[in-house]
């Protein structure tokens, strides 16, 4: 398990930790590419970036109400 | 010791106009079309700024040149409370950051200088200011510092010139793309400001005389903690730290520890005895960063230390992203548990899982920069720690208050 804030490419799904307001649904649509930390806020992980999860990354954006996950263009 | 950015000092008071041009030389005029120019001197100078990131200045000139009515923003907010060369050189050395801020403004095109200065030093610039009025310069407008760590960040900077709070947002977009008003705006300590003026006018083989090849020239170090006198003093690059000790008048007692590069910095053994490079300070996980050395005495609990430091940095937090707010008060918490004899193996045990945790989680440095100071105090403090969570309060404790007490008191926790 990697974080994706670790590696130097920009993440696939890009958080808005300022926008993030913690209720952690992003994490229980997909827990492949999202945990949640001691406090209840997400921690994207590198499998978040899996073109394989892509779809499941992009669940997870459209259905974060504080819009603080943003599904970025690959490259 | 080699002065350039205070040789033209002047005791106790502002170097004026005319003893700054009788020292320094007059101020080459450069416009936009010496942007390149200026580029490549400061390339070939390897300047870097000194607000903390280290982040090369032409790099950013660079992106700032040539972009559509741009601004350029003097950094004098100086959040670090053991640092103080940013209001010294402000104070003292007014036309020595105007001209670095002048001439960056030239290049990039801007109409307008806005400095961002502590209120302590407002008479200073706002005579500076007035003295040069009569030159063909761009517009200075000068505003006061908010205060507290973040207010620094530079976003943060921003959003206070714009009366906004001064609380950071999310990058990118990076203040060279949309800054003030939403223009390119080039923001830079005071410091990197003062070095590129000087630079202007001798070049970058001058520039590079002393220093060492990665980080050249000379640069203010502010010394504290257990020394006879804190202060500022200006060295060249890669001098022993125990040099830097013995301007600030020696160390009082024994050197336990020395935390280098400030709050966000990190700790080394008083016995390493590291020259004041990046080369040296990166294996203990340091950098020279904002020149900030603060001496920890044999006397004084290290524990203790780290805990008040952890729990006004936690103060500090800028309240908006989940993991710093929760992260950095939940570190501080088991660090003054643990400094007061009330922790346990299984706060220690925490203490790591959470430095790493929140490490890279926030939308600015400031969780990422704090956890890092308390993860290199976490390994070079390891059996002080352990000391604490199995046998309650040290030797050195006692006598002293409790960390919970006094946690949230004055800034200088390590001086104090
Ligand atoms: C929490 C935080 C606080 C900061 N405080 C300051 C500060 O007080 N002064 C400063 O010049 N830079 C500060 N910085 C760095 C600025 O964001 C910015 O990188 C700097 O002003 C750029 O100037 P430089 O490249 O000349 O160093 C801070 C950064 C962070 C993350
Ligand atoms: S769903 Fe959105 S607001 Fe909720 S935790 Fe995830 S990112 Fe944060
Ligand atoms: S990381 Fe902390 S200090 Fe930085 S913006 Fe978020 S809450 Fe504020």
């Amino acid at each position: 398990m990697r974080r994706a804030a670790d590696r130097e490419a920009a993440p696939a799904l890009a958080l808005d930790p300022i926008a993030c307001v913690g209720h952690g649904l992003c994490a229980e649509l997909f827990p492949e590419g999202i945990v949640l930390d001691d406090w209840g806020f997400p921690i994207v992980l590198d499998e978040a970036s899996d073109p394989a999860l892509r779809d499941h990354a992009r669940r997870a954006a459209k259905a974060c109400p504080a819009l603080a996950l943003r599904l970025r263009a690959r490259g | 010791m080699t002065t350039r950015l205070l040789s033209a000092a002047v005791p106790h008071g502002t170097t004026d106009l005319a003893h700054h041009r009788a020292v320094h030389g007059a101020l080459p005029v450069l416009g936009r079309g010496d942007a390149d120019a200026l580029v490549d001197v400061l390339t070939a100078a390897g300047l870097r700024g000194r607000g903390g990131a280290g982040f090369p200045a032409a790099r950013k000139l660079a992106a700032v040149a040539g972009s559509r009515r741009p601004f350029v923003v003097v950094n004098g907010t100086e959040g670090e409370p053991a640092s103080s060369k940013d209001r010294l050189l402000l104070g003292r050395q007014p036309h020595l950051v105007l001209d670095g801020a002048v001439t960056a403004a030239r290049v990039v095109g801007a109409g307008e200088v806005v400095v961002v200065a502590p209120a302590a030093t407002h008479d200073a610039v706002a005579r500076a200011i007035d003295d040069r009025a009569a030159r063909d310069e761009p517009a200075i407008r000068l505003v006061a510092a908010a205060e507290g760590y973040v207010a620094g960040e530079e976003t943060a900077v921003l959003a206070h010139v714009e009366g906004r709070p001064p609380v950071p947002r999310l990058a990118p977009p990076r203040p060279a793309e949309r800054g003030l008003d939403g223009r390119p705006t080039l923001v830079q300590n005071v410091e990197t400001l003062a070095h590129l003026a000087l630079i202007v006018r001798h070049g970058a083989d001058w520039f590079r005389a002393v220093g060492t090849p990665e980080r050249p020239g000379t640069t203010l170090v502010s010394v504290s903690g257990a020394v006879a006198r804190r202060g500022v003093h200006e060295v060249p690059v890669g001098v022993p730290v125990d040099d830097v000790l013995r301007l600030a008048g020696g160390p009082g007692e024994p050197v336990r520890a020395l935390l280098v590069g400030g709050y966000f910095g990190a700790w080394i053994d008083g016995a390493a005895r590291p020259a004041l490079t990046d080369r040296d300070l990166r294996p203990h996980g340091a950098s020279v960063g904002a020149g900030v050395v603060i001496a920890l005495g044999a006397s004084a609990c290290p524990v203790r230390t780290v805990a008040r430091l952890a729990s006004w940095m936690s103060g500090q937090s800028a309240g908006q992203c989940g993991s710093c707010v929760n992260g950095l008060a939940a570190i501080a918490g088991v660090l003054v548990r643990l400094a007061d004899g009330d922790g346990t193996p299984d706060d220690l045990r925490l203490l790591h899982r959470w430095t790493a945790m929140v490490d890279g989680r926030g939308a600015c440095a400031h969780p990422t920069g704090t956890v890092r100071m308390i993860a290199s105090a976490a390994r070079l403090f390891a059996v002080d720690l352990e000391d604490h969570a199995h046998h309650g309060r040290c030797a050195a404790c006692a006598g002293t208050g409790r960390a919970a007490a006094t946690a949230h008191g004055r800034a200088g926790a390590v001086a104090a």
